[in-house]
């Protein structure tokens, strides 16, 4: 390879598209390192913090597409303080700097303001995609900026993100010589929408595939929406707020006749479970539905649909289906590779009969072969069950079992569930991401320290008995990249063990463990790499401040440790200190 | 399910060793309340043991097969803190026991709780009694695993499963959801219009709570269930800051406390600065506040009349 002239190992190279290829890729030579990062278009950062934007900018300049992730994961939960960090701004603000011809930015869990997403929209002339995935802070006028100044824009993808609604008129913003939109998703956006404004802006794109509104987009304007995109392959429902009358309904289930390529739907919040029925014509074609957010659709009407489902390969759902419902879907949807349970009763409130227990899912892993991805809200577990479901399904990459109450034991044998997660470990040779639940001892991290050695991600929670459990981990999985702990007895005989494991791994998070002020501030002092975060939300300064100095064993409330190569970041709020 | 007379034997078997090893000492963490946690036949060496010995036994028991119990310091339901003041913190070979200390151990990851529990324990056993919800629980000692019919009165509802960041909904799915379920009309603009769960932190407790504002209809409502919930944080507040907060308690000033004359609550509201409850209309109140705060009353002084600056140069001082 080494005489072939640069352009064509260059051109091999675009061939190669994966992450981790091409990271082992620049790790062959000088050489290699050196064609591979000035070609390289597409870059992932899974820690913000890990590294800055300008020695970013400088390895890859050609950077046409950058994925950020900032915050972590149990920010999801409400275990990170709002003010955190992981934001944006910096970034947008270097990339426009060094004028880097910018086409695509998907963001995790980061903050975004306003100002970041108008400096983007002025910055890139042949900005693209704009991803954003669990983000906060910014408002309809920041999306109206990249609506009107982004002449190029083809996806506009707003997941689950807070947006103050100003109700303002974004979706007029878009010129009306934009007609190369592709995907345009603001189904979390909770106020009123310009429905002649997006009717308009669909009947313009011709290429329009991936269409989500939010709740404000009422069934006429779907129906008329639908008519002007029957190309559309991925459609998100907004609400429906009255019964439909006949005429209405009969329209619509014309429109989504007419919708042939349509293989995904999702929305469906507050809906007439009736609603549903109107999809009928083109149900067998779905390989992805998410009705997760559709409380209102009750399990019988949920199972009515599914049982023509038959080529669904991805199934979000919430557990008001019941074990009823997925022993249909089991048998009706023999495509199936991922499915998702939600809890819908959240606050535990009644003793909930439909809700799903261990025979749904017994009956899932036997009826769908092809499963692979797994998340599972139930009340209760039992270890024979799980260890069934790893009989039946040997394949499973992602695993994530929530028993909701914490420390339930098997209700059958009153055990823990050691043997059923230590079944699922051992059978599952590829997985890569793991959570638990229920009733764990230490011996549930002997058998994922032994058997699971491609983990990836494990979430722990509520779980172990000592040190023991957490060293298990770090001493078995060596693949592990992320480590989330809560309220479990791991203290700082695990943290301290092996410091340079954490070189391995992108981030370790505790909280609500045993480690304490002065195991952490050790291990700070025996890796500088490290940025060793110390959170502690509910006390004011002064306190932690005389704590600092008096009781180095007093306990940590949260940590959050990964490594970086750009040392303590310094946007850092009062709540947080870095070792 | 447990028979009683399984619950009523191991509870009988708990309640023999009632003093032994308090610790008191910083960073030691064991506790050993009425033997709970040695109820076991199996190793009963554990009963009398020091911490080291504890630890020692610990570790063998770890690696063996045992009929699961973690025991330890994972808190269930933060209103266990309320109902269930005894969490030894031992790992036990019986299963019962230990999935009802393992629930009962909630807020044990903090030394300083664990003695504030020490205390509350060993000095007001008659404050205990007269709680009849802890009462209730003490006696049944049932396995939270299990507990389905038996659990019915006991925990007030408004405490019941608030465990912050439990279970792991994102906060979006959860917003979006309740708004959906309650049914309510067209949200204006406003996530989670149904259920409107606010943080509250108190001074010196290791944790947060969680309280949903639209479940109370006035500030009489909301200030007594927050005093039930933070009721035991106040025990180990005197002479808090770390190690003053192990003292043994006067019954005088215990009281004080628990009369909550010593404590303000206080507010964060949409713009960011620190109230203190009360000033304005319960609707509107609801409408504005963010966070809550249970502040000792000397903090406070000044709150609602000191502009934000003030205050929070005044708190770094």
């Amino acid at each position: 390879m080494n005489y072939f002239p640069d352009e064509v190992i260059e051109h091999i190279f675009d061939f190669i598209s994966s992450h981790k290829d091409r990271n082992s890729i620049s790790l062959v030579s000088k050489s290699w390192h050196k064609i591979e990062r000035c070609s390289r278009k597409r870059v992932f950062i899974g820690n913000c913090y890990a590294i800055n934007p300008e020695r970013l900018i400088q390895r890859f300049p050609s950077l046409r597409s950058l994925t950020l992730k900032g915050k972590p994961h149990f920010a999801d939960f409400n275990l990170v303080p709002h003010e955190w960090g992981g934001f944006v701004h910096p970034w947008i603000v270097a990339l426009a700097k060094a004028r880097v011809e910018l086409e695509e930015l998907r963001l995790k869990r980061m903050v975004v303001s306003d100002e970041s997403l108008e400096l983007l929209s002025r910055s890139f002339a042949s900005f693209k995609s704009l991803v954003l995935v669990s983000c906060e802070g910014f408002t309809t006028d920041g999306l109206a900026s990249v609506a009107t100044n982004c002449r190029h824009l083809r996806e506009l993808d707003l997941q689950e993100n807070e947006i103050d609604d100003h109700r303002g008129q974004w979706l007029n913003c878009f010129p009306q010589s934009s007609t190369a939109l592709t995907s345009l998703n603001f189904s979390c956006l909770k106020g009123e929408t310009n429905l002649a404004a997006l009717e308009r802006l669909v009947a313009r794109s011709p290429n329009l595939e991936s269409l989500k509104v939010n709740r404000a987009v009422p069934l006429d304007a779907l129906t008329r929406l639908m008519s002007c995109a029957p190309q559309l392959v991925d459609l998100g429902v907004g609400s429906y707020e009255n019964e439909p009358d006949q005429e209405s309904f009969m329209k619509l289930m014309a429109a989504i006749k007419k919708c042939t390529s349509l293989r995904s739907l999702s929305g469906f919040s507050e809906v007439t479970p009736l609603c549903l029925t109107a999809f009928y014509p083109i149900c067998q074609n779905l390989t992805s539905l998410n009705l997760s957010y559709a409380a209102e659709i009750q399990g019988n009407h949920l199972i009515r649909f599914i049982q023509f489902c038959k080529r669904l390969q991805r199934l979000w759902i919430l557990d008001s289906i019941g074990d009823k419902g997925l022993e249909v879907v089991a048998s009706t949807c023999k495509e199936l590779q991922e499915l998702r349970v939600f809890p819908s009763d959240l606050h535990d409130e009644e003793d909930n009969d439909t809700a799903v227990t261990e025979i749904g899912l017994v009956a899932i892993s036997a009826g769908c072969p092809k499963l692979h991805s797994l998340l599972y809200f139930c009340k209760q577990m039992t270890n024979a069950a799980l260890i069934t479901v790893a009989k039946n399904c040997p394949n499973f990459i992602r695993f994530r079992l929530c028993i909701l109450e914490p420390n339930k034991p098997d209700h059958t044998t009153s055990q823990s569930l050691d043997e059923g997660f230590g079944a699922i470990v051992q059978a599952c040779k590829g997985l890569r991401r793991l959570s638990l639940s229920g009733l764990l001892t230490d011996k549930v991290f002997l058998y994922i320290g032994m058997y699971a050695e491609q983990l990836e991600m494990l979430s722990i929670a509520f779980a172990g008995d000592t040190d023991k459990g957490m060293l298990y981990v770090l001493n078995g999985c060596k693949k592990m990249r992320k480590l989330e702990i809560r309220d479990s007895p791991f203290g700082n005989t695990a943290l301290l063990a092996d410091v340079d494991k954490y070189r391995t791994m992108r981030s370790l998070w505790m909280s609500s463990c045993e480690v304490t002020l002065g195991g952490c501030k050790r291990l700070a002092r025996n890796a500088p790499w490290l940025n060793v975060e110390i959170i502690n939300e509910n006390e004011n300064n002064d306190l932690m401040m005389e704590r600092n100095e008096e009781d180095e064993r007093e306990k940590v409330d949260r940590l959050y440790l990964y490594r970086t190569v750009v040392g303590a970041r310094k946007d850092a709020p009062p709540c947080v200190t870095i070792l | 399910m447990l028979s009683e007379e399984e619950l009523q034997s191991n509870v009988s078997v708990a309640s023999s060793p009632t003093s032994n090893c308090i610790s008191k000492g910083g960073g030691l963490k064991v506790h050993n309340y009425f033997g709970l946690s040695d109820s076991s036949s199996v190793e009963s060496s554990t009963l009398s043991g020091n911490v080291e010995d504890d630890k020692a036994t610990i570790s063998l028991k770890a690696t063996e097969l045992t009929l699961g119990l973690p025991g330890s310091q994972s808190p269930a339901r933060e209103t266990e803190l309320d109902e269930k003041p005894f969490f030894p913190l031992l790992p036990t070979k019986d299963e019962i026991f230990s999935s009802s200390q393992k629930n009962i151990a909630s807020g044990n990851k903090r030394g300083f709780s664990d003695t504030m529990y020490t205390e509350k324990n060993w000095m007001f056993p008659e404050a205990v009694a007269t709680q009849s919800v802890v009462n209730k629980e003490v006696t049944q000692n049932i396995p939270k695993g299990q507990l389905g019919t038996l659990n019915n009165s006991s925990s007030p509802p408004a405490a019941k499963a608030q465990i912050v960041g439990w279970p792991p909904v994102r906060s979006y799915r959860k917003n979006t959801l309740a708004t959906t379920c309650k049914n309510s009309d067209e949200v204006d603009g406003k996530p989670g219009s149904a259920a409107l769960f606010v943080k509250v932190s108190m001074d010196g407790a290791p944790y947060l709570r969680k309280v949903d504002l639209r479940s109370y209809t006035n500030y009489g409502e909301l200030s007594s269930a927050l005093e039930k919930m933070f009721t035991t944080f106040t025990l180990g507040q005197c002479g808090s800051n770390g190690a003053a907060g192990k003292d043994m308690l006067s019954e005088t000033k215990l009281k004080n406390l628990l009369n909550g004359k010593d404590y303000v609550l206080t507010y964060e509201d949409k713009d960011g600065d620190w109230m203190l409850v009360g000033d304005v209309p319960w609707e509107m109140f609801i409408d504005v506040c963010k966070k809550l705060k249970i502040m000792k009353g000397a903090d406070a002084i000044g709150l609602a009349a000191a502009p934000r600056a003030m205050e929070k140069s005044k708190m770094r001082a």
